[in-house]
């Protein structure tokens, strides 16, 4: 509730790529209530800590769901916490690299095993935009950043072959500069019953902007990083979907998407409740008297 | 010699059944109408390591395990050794002829598993010992066969040996010149008694309470109250999980709390240092929640099998920045189950964590209670939103009714300092507005009851949490022997009862007997201006109450002779 909120004292550089993600969001939400007929209310951002989070306080009026805008890292756990407290809900994780990918890494594969029915979408710029421009795990090695002065160490993380190899239910890649194919991507991972991730390449134009990489440019002979992922490809097919993650360049569609996904909700309504026989208080206590 | 109380500590390696046989008696004296509690310690190892379980039987309601042994029953020579100083002059040492000890020692050898055989089974071991107890204590034989018989009704067979090995541990303890005087007949205490543990008494008191989210990690001495949940709160609705960390545990409680859960997770010491940031966003964005911490002996993986109550001031200020939350924590097996429903009610009132404090000595050990009354603390439900979206949910400088995703009245909860929609602000003014509305709310809270009597004297001990029942006993000793102090109790320790700090304020000392080094409690008192000191212990066991008297009656004395701090 912020854009005319004159107390809200955070804004985002000029060109930053998490413009494009916020618009992108709002459609794909809008589009969904449309198409079920649910209330904006039901749905609930948990957004991370750093640049990319902010994004939760930019939704107003009529047009704002739920948010809950944590701590550093944390997005999934509480997650957990709303969804499975209240299945019925549409959740919807923002977060950015650092915030989902370094502190929050430990995070992902129990999700992934769990198949925890949730769209997150990372606003992965390779640098840790709040901070003021340290090295995040996707930004590349050798990378000089005022965290890295005589350049990174580490190798990149490749984070689609990384929520593919955890067992991630849904994964897709995307680009900030196309909200309309990012919106239609996040209402297919808003329909996919499971774990679902969009990685979104969102450029931090202050201290890593690897807009002219992504998009290439004639005029300096750089080709585009950025394709569209062949319609002949089947995301059911995993073997397939990580030989596109290890490729080079920056896919964008959805290179997999589990067929038969079972989420955490379901299992516990299929393998749980029918083993279960409910006893009250007083039964419970009957149980101790001597 | 005619006797009220009774105290047999089993003494042996993990394995032996030295908690089986211990529970058992506990539950046979209990269901003839003893009044029963024991106290066990275990090994941190799972198979051996040395272990015992203490078991006091009394015609009066029980308020500690028991300083002294009556009957020592070692089931190896190294608990022999490590126990025997602290039988009583008169006791007796029962101990298994399959090893030798020192002759001076009175001292019953039984051959247990010899005549367990001869009953028919060698896992009669434990009513041979119990056989020979009931001989010690000149106890109706019937007491112990009844429970034998109903305890496995329809196993004939089982029956059959049980009894035996009965009989021939008492025909056994009977060739001995050992008597220990005679256990009066129990007085049944008035209405319906169940035998429980804190950690299931908490547990079910959750439940009361309208728990319908649970998400855990293992630790002890926690662990039995996530094993419960698991098993119990399942259906839809409710949801029972294992974490990958506390980390998870905490967030996660968040989220459903948030999403309007009445929820919960229980830990020990090193999961609740984990908490600390989590719990710091609950009370920040003002989400219901309630977080167990059953004490262990710390720091760091500290004493994780033993007792302390060294997490009070961490409880209190378990996160960075301003903040002080609120505090619950039980005494007894019956207060950990209503005190689980006031953390809720707590909890829900406030918007916000709430701390319920519980003790590996309380959660681990087993006694009678009168059956819960379920009508003496209604359930409360915290005040939700009903309007329109475009709603200010942390507008003002009060309390104000919390929205459900769901429903209409949208906003974000925010962990970072925010305006009334919930919006980041670093403004100087809404931090003033929004700290002093967080703290404001917790005047809603200091309604608590309290225990006081000899309210007449400026001395007065007051006890916390589980030294509540040493405390009380050294202080009924004290006042019988002609002595002048008041007593004083509360289980909630934070916000304290706005009346009970009052007359605290009054004193001119208030000694706080409490298991740390620190002193944490009183330290806590003298902020608020009270006159406060602690007698501290920081061994892993609970409080003698002989050594409570001694150092309570010294403290009193130097006080008289004008002495301010001992
Ligand atoms: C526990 C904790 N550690 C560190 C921080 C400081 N911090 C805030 S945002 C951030 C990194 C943000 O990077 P990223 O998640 O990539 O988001 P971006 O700003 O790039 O969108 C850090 C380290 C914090 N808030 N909490
Ligand atoms: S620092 Fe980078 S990520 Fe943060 S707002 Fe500016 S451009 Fe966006
Ligand atoms: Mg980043």
């Amino acid at each position: 509730m912020s854009a005319k909120n004159p107390e809200y004292d955070f804004k985002w550089c000029p060109g930053c790529g998490d413009f494009g993600v916020r618009r992108a969001l709002e459609w794909a939400v809008e589009e969904r209530g449309e198409r079920t007929g649910e209330p904006i209310y039901n749905n609930v951002i948990v957004a991370g800590i750093g640049c990319s989070g902010n994004l939760v306080h930019l939704y107003e009026g009529e047009q704002q769901p739920y948010g809950i805008h944590g701590i550093h890292g944390r997005t999934l756990p509480i997650a957990l916490g709303v969804k499975m407290g209240r299945p019925d809900l549409n959740v919807i994780v923002v977060a950015g690299d650092g915030d989902f990918l370094s502190i929050g890494q430990e995070h992902i594969a129990p999700q992934a095993a769990r198949n925890l029915d949730i769209t997150c979408v990372i606003m992965d710029n390779g640098v840790y935009g709040l901070t003021k421009g340290q090295s995040s795990p996707t930004g590349e090695q050798n990378m000089v950043t005022n965290s890295t002065p005589y350049g990174k160490l580490e190798v990149g993380l490749n984070p689609l072959q990384f929520f593919l190899s955890v067992g991630v239910s849904f994964v897709a890649s995307a680009f900030s500069g196309k909200p309309r194919d990012m919106a239609k991507l996040m209402g297919q991972a808003m329909d996919h019953p499971g774990f679902s991730i969009i990685n979104v390449q969102s450029p931090c134009t202050t201290y890593n902007d690897t807009f002219e990489m992504l998009k290439g440019s004639k005029n300096k002979g750089i080709e585009p990083a950025l394709y569209d992922i062949p319609e002949d490809h089947d995301p059911t097919d995993w073997n397939a979907a990580l030989e596109i993650a290890r490729a080079d360049g920056v896919p964008v569609g959805i290179l997999y998407q589990e067929q038969y996904s079972q989420p955490l909700h379901q299992r516990i309504i299929d393998t749980i409740h029918p083993q279960f026989q409910a006893k009250t208080v007083p039964e419970m206590l009957e149980a101790f008297v001597l | 010699m005619e006797r009220r109380d009774f105290v047999v500590r089993f003494a042996g390696e993990g394995g032996q059944g030295v908690v089986t046989a211990a529970e058992f008696l506990a539950r046979a004296a209990a269901t003839v109408g003893y009044h029963v509690m024991t106290f066990a310690t275990f090994p941190s190892q799972i198979k051996g390591g040395p272990t015992y379980t203490q078991v006091r039987i009394s015609t009066d309601p029980v308020l500690s395990s028991g300083d002294e042994i009556d009957v020592l029953v070692a089931l190896n020579l190294e608990a022999y050794n490590n126990h025997k100083a602290e039988v009583r002059e008169d006791g007796v040492v029962m101990y298994d002829t399959v090893f030798e000890i020192d002759a001076e020692t009175r001292a019953l050898g039984v051959p247990i598993e010899v005549l367990a055989k001869e009953a028919g089974e060698a896992r009669s071991a434990n009513m041979v010992i119990l056989g020979a107890l009931a001989h010690l204590v000149n106890m109706p034989k019937e007491y112990f066969q009844d429970f034998v018989a109903e305890r496995f009704k329809g196993r004939d067979k089982v029956v059959d040996f049980n009894t035996k090995a009965l009989e021939l541990g008492r025909l056994h303890a009977a060739t001995s010149e050992f008597q220990l005087g005679s256990l009066m007949a129990p007085i049944r205490p008035e209405g319906k008694q169940i035998l429980i543990k804190g950690n299931d008494a908490l547990s079910i008191g959750a439940l009361q309470a309208g728990v319908d989210y649970y998400v855990g990690y293992p630790i002890s001495p926690a662990t039995p109250i996530f094993i419960f949940m698991e098993k119990n709160l399942v259906g839809p609705g409710r949801f029972a999980y294992q974490a990958t960390s506390e980390i998870e545990s905490i967030t996660a409680i968040i989220g459903a709390g948030y999403a309007g859960k009445k929820a919960m997770t229980a830990t020990a010491g090193p999961g609740f240092t984990l908490m600390s940031e989590g719990l710091g966003l609950a009370w920040m964005a003002e989400i219901p929640c309630v977080v167990v911490d059953v004490q262990r002996g710390g720091p760091a993986t500290g004493l994780p099998t033993k007792t302390e109550q060294s997490d009070f001031q961490t409880a209190l200020h378990p996160a960075h920045g301003d903040s002080k939350l609120p505090v619950i924590a039980p005494g007894t097996i019956e207060e950990c189950f209503y005190s689980a429903i006031h953390a809720f009610n707590w909890a829900e009132r406030y918007q916000g964590p709430v701390i319920l404090l519980s003790e590996h000595m309380m959660a681990e050990r087993s006694q009678n209670i009168p059956m819960p009354d379920l009508d003496l603390v209604p359930p409360e439900t915290r005040e939700t939103y009903t309007g329109d979206n475009g709603y200010l949910r942390y507008d003002g400088a009060e309390l104000s009714a919390m929205p459900i995703p769901g429903s209409p009245g949208a906003y974000v909860a925010n962990g970072s300092e925010h305006d009334s929609y919930g919006d980041t602000t670093h403004l100087a003014e809404r931090h003033v507005q929004m700290t002093e509305r967080r703290f404001g709310k917790l005047k809603l809270l200091e309604d608590g009851h309290y225990e006081s009597e000899g309210t007449d004297s400026p001395i007065a001990i007051m006890p916390w949490g589980g030294s509540k029942g040493p405390g009380r006993e050294a202080w009924e000793a004290l006042i019988a022997s002609g002595q002048s102090i008041g007593w004083y109790y509360t289980m909630f320790l934070h916000p304290l009862p706005a009346k009970l700090l009052e007359e605290l304020l009054q004193k001119e000392l208030v000694i706080v007997p409490e298991l740390n080094y620190l002193g944490q409690f009183s330290s806590y008192l003298r902020t608020y201006g009270i006159r406060a000191e602690s007698i501290t212990q920081y061994t892993g066991l609970p409080f003698k109450v002989s050594v409570l008297e001694e150092r309570i009656t010294k403290r009193v004395e130097a006080h008289g002779r004008g002495v301010v701090r001992v």
